[in-house]
């Protein structure tokens, strides 16, 4: 289930918009008229005649790039229990700051979300605060202790999208095997971190030279990759369907297409981080380069962003992770793992995958929203009759990461700093303006035209 | 040079500056008044999360060997937990206006935070696993008492755990850095994967050390070693790796930062032999102090009143 808080919509007219949307079929210039939350007309661009156009809120596309809004199938939102690191209010303003109409929050909070009564709090606050569409996640083990299957069957009735002890591996091999077992009271899908404990040991950063030479404990690719061949085999053996988080090792994509090979049903996901950067930026030990898994190496992320371009990956997803600076304010040992980055994903992607590495923006803007099929929901269309959940961005604009501070209230960017072209500049869910850059200029025309004195 | 934090990030240069002050200080220690007024009225605090006798009380004798006032910090592990203790002690230290902190921490990078929230220049007195530069520099500064100035393409063999040695890797790092052919070696299971990316050349076999100029030992934490799943027992380690003279030649050099487990990484007859430099290592430890406190506060550093050499030569 996703939730909403009740926003009032905005009747608006994109005009001279180029469009781009797989699923829609649409790759061109358009008109679109969008009214009462749902996209009611698009026609291809000077083709749409208005007649009535009072009440409607001008927007002029032209430059400007229009996308169905994007979804994060991970993210972060810290509710309840940990407001000061972000709020749903917050979390999801800064979603829709990047573009996103839909996201799917972690169940890693305080208390964790193990239980109905949590759960129901949870979806409360966001049908209060959230500017965009949340769906929760809830844990797969009672309080993510990996030992004891939580109330999976009562806790999708309640609303639950999918199943996950993100933060830590299921690392107990006969309970990852009841969990896929149980799965079928649910149908949903088991959300996988996977870090095998026993190799990762504690490491703060990638196994590598920068670790060796840094003297800091590491986490080798083989913690990631032979726990998910692990959960491959036992989830092609039980018949149950898993989503492997946040892949970071070419080991593990290796993993990933063998277990496909063989007719196991496995997705996976790749963050902007893990494509952009690598453990060298972790040398000035930057606490902001700091997340699980890790930064890895270059031959990692270049075989990540291959598997992007050849389809391995099946979505983008940013493990938005906001902590305080406070928490980050420490040695880098001591800082907590986590990264935000829900404002960057679409600009950190397009720049790396489309501008250097050639990915078409087409399939860029269907990865940005494709997490929403793998929990088992509609990404959103550009059709008519739907709702109204788009965003538009403009491709030729360059900005640094940071310079305006952050929607977020946090400021643990990962790309703090950088320089990344294009910018989401409005975005819209069910109908209502979720996010609207200052540059962009909305005419209202039931406004009364300055008239000459 | 504004802080001395790690051997990579000094230049040669900068090195041999140090080197070339601390031999002008080594008299000082000769004379019947072992104190020069260089760094009078200058105040130098010592702020330590781990425990140490012995790199502190070099850092404070190199102090007071200048005139320094130094004043001790002794943290306890258990306020520095949460990071607003860390950031608040250095603020409530960095209200006293320290001209120095010599700092020792658990954690890689904490003197590089630490500059964040004061002034004072920062010395590394030991940061987790990363580095211990006035270790490597002392270290540097006793092989040239021993072999002569120029050490370009002598060989070191550091034996031991790499792993877990802050001593190690800024070791390695100023000996590249100057020209030395630097080998470790160790039991795979305490030699770091890419270790070998700092510059060295790394083995587990103990059969080629003659060629070794100087035996570089580092010390075992053997109470961790077995539980750790890291060494089966000592005495397979000491079987195959321990510094004794079944594996030396007399014209080798031997070094050890100390404390030694006598027995274990090395045989009690060398660390007595005079081939064994362990004293000399302690010794040259101070002129070296003096040297980079001399060289942060009293050197090329801009605003600080500077003291003429000859006042210490």
């Amino acid at each position: 289930m996703i939730v909403r808080a009740e926003r009032p919509t905005t009747d608006l007219f994109i005009r001279d918009v180029y469009a781009v949307d797989v699923r829609a079929g649409l790759d061109g210039p358009v008109d679109v008229l969008v009214t009462n939350g749902e996209i009611t007309r698009i026609a291809p661009a000077g083709q749409l005649d208005i007649e009535e156009l009072d009440g409607l809120t001008l927007v002029n596309g032209e430059g400007l790039h229009l996308f169905p809004g994007f979804f994060d199938p991970h993210v972060h939102l810290r509710i309840p229990g940990q407001g000061y690191k972000e709020t749903i209010a917050t979390g999801t303003a800064s979603a829709a700051a990047g573009g996103f109409t839909g996201i799917v929050a972690m169940p890693n909070t305080n208390p964790v979300i193990d239980s109905t009564a949590v759960l129901a709090g949870a979806l409360e606050t966001a049908r209060k605060e959230a500017v965009i569409g949340v769906g929760f996640t809830a844990c797969i083990t009672k309080g993510m202790s990996g030992s004891e299957l939580s109330e999976m069957a009562a806790l999708k009735d309640l609303g639950a999208v999918a199943f996950t002890d993100d933060g830590k591996p299921v690392a107990d091999a006969q309970v990852f095997r009841m969990a896929c077992r149980y799965q079928r009271l649910t149908d949903m899908v088991l959300m996988l971190h996977e870090e095998e404990p026993s190799l990762s040991g504690g490491g703060a950063m990638n196994e590598g030279a920068v670790s060796a030479a840094l003297g800091i404990s590491g986490q080798p690719n083989i913690a990631e990759s032979t726990l998910i061949a692990r959960d491959a085999a036992i989830a092609g053996y039980e018949g149950a369907r898993v989503h492997v988080q946040h892949l970071s090792a070419r080991e593990s994509l290796d993993a990933v297409r063998t277990a496909r090979s063989q007719g196991i049903q496995i997705t996976c996901e790749a963050s902007p981080h893990h494509l952009l950067l690598t453990d060298e930026a972790c040398r000035t030990l930057d606490t902001h380069t700091k997340m699980n898994p890790p930064l890895r190496t270059e031959t990692d992320r270049q075989a990540l962003i291959a598997a992007v371009l050849d389809g391995t990956i099946d979505c983008i997803a940013t493990d938005h992770a906001p902590h305080s600076r406070d928490e980050k304010a420490l040695p880098f040992e001591q800082a907590p793992f986590g990264v935000t980055g829900l404002e960057t994903s679409f600009a950190a992607c397009y720049t790396e995958l489309v501008l250097k590495h050639g990915l078409e923006l087409s399939r860029l803007v269907e990865l940005m929203a494709a997490g929403a099929a793998l929990v088992g929901l509609e990404p959103p269309v550009l059709a008519e009759g739907r709702p109204a959940d788009l965003c538009l961005v403009d491709l030729q604009r360059t900005w640094t990461v940071g310079e305006g501070g952050y929607v977020s209230k946090s400021a643990n960017c990962a790309f703090d700093g950088m320089e990344l072209q294009s910018k989401v500049v409005l975005t819209v869910s069910h109908g209502s303006i979720a996010h609207a850059d200052p540059s962009l200029s909305l005419d209202s025309t039931s406004d009364p035209e300055p008239t000459n004195a | 040079m504004k802080h001395c934090i790690s051997i990579a990030d000094m230049t040669r240069d900068e090195v041999e500056l140090v080197l070339e002050r601390a031999a002008s200080f080594q008299g000082i220690s000769d004379r019947e008044i072992k104190k020069v007024p260089a760094l009078r009225g200058r105040t130098i605090l010592t702020l330590f999360y781990e425990a140490s006798t012995r790199t502190r009380s070099s850092f404070e004798l190199a102090a007071t060997r200048l005139s320094a006032d130094t004043v001790s910090f002794a943290a306890s592990g258990s306020s520095v937990e949460k990071g607003e203790s860390l950031k608040d002690t250095v603020l409530t230290l960095a209200a006293h206006s320290p001209d120095a902190i010599v700092v020792r921490a658990p954690w890689a990078g904490t003197p590089d935070l630490i500059t964040q929230w004061t002034d004072a220049a920062i010395v590394n007195a030991g940061d987790g696993k990363r580095e211990h530069p006035t270790q490597a520099l002392l270290d540097l500064f006793t092989m040239r008492q021993q072999l002569g100035a120029d050490l370009e393409g002598r060989s070191v063999w550091i034996v031991g755990d790499v792993a877990h040695s802050r001593v190690a890797r800024s070791l390695i790092r100023i000996l590249v850095l100057t020209g030395v052919h630097v080998t470790v070696c160790g039991p795979p299971t305490l030699i770091p994967h890419d270790i070998g990316a700092l510059g060295c050349d790394v083995t587990f076999d103990m059969s080629g050390i003659a060629d070794a100029d100087v035996v570089y030992t580092l010390r075992l934490q053997h109470e961790r070693m077995t539980a750790a799943g890291l060494l089966p027992s000592l005495g397979e380690y000491a079987a195959r790796y321990q510094i004794n003279h079944a594996r030396l030649s007399p014209n080798q050099v031997v070094m050890h930062p100390g404390p030694v487990n006598r027995g274990v990484e090395m045989s009690g007859e060398v660390v007595d032999d005079p081939q064994a430099v362990i004293t000399m290592q302690v010794k040259a430890g101070v002129v070296v102090r003096m040297a980079v406190l001399y060289e942060l506060l009293a050197g090329a550093r801009a605003g600080s009143p500077s003291t003429p050499i000859e006042m210490a030569a």
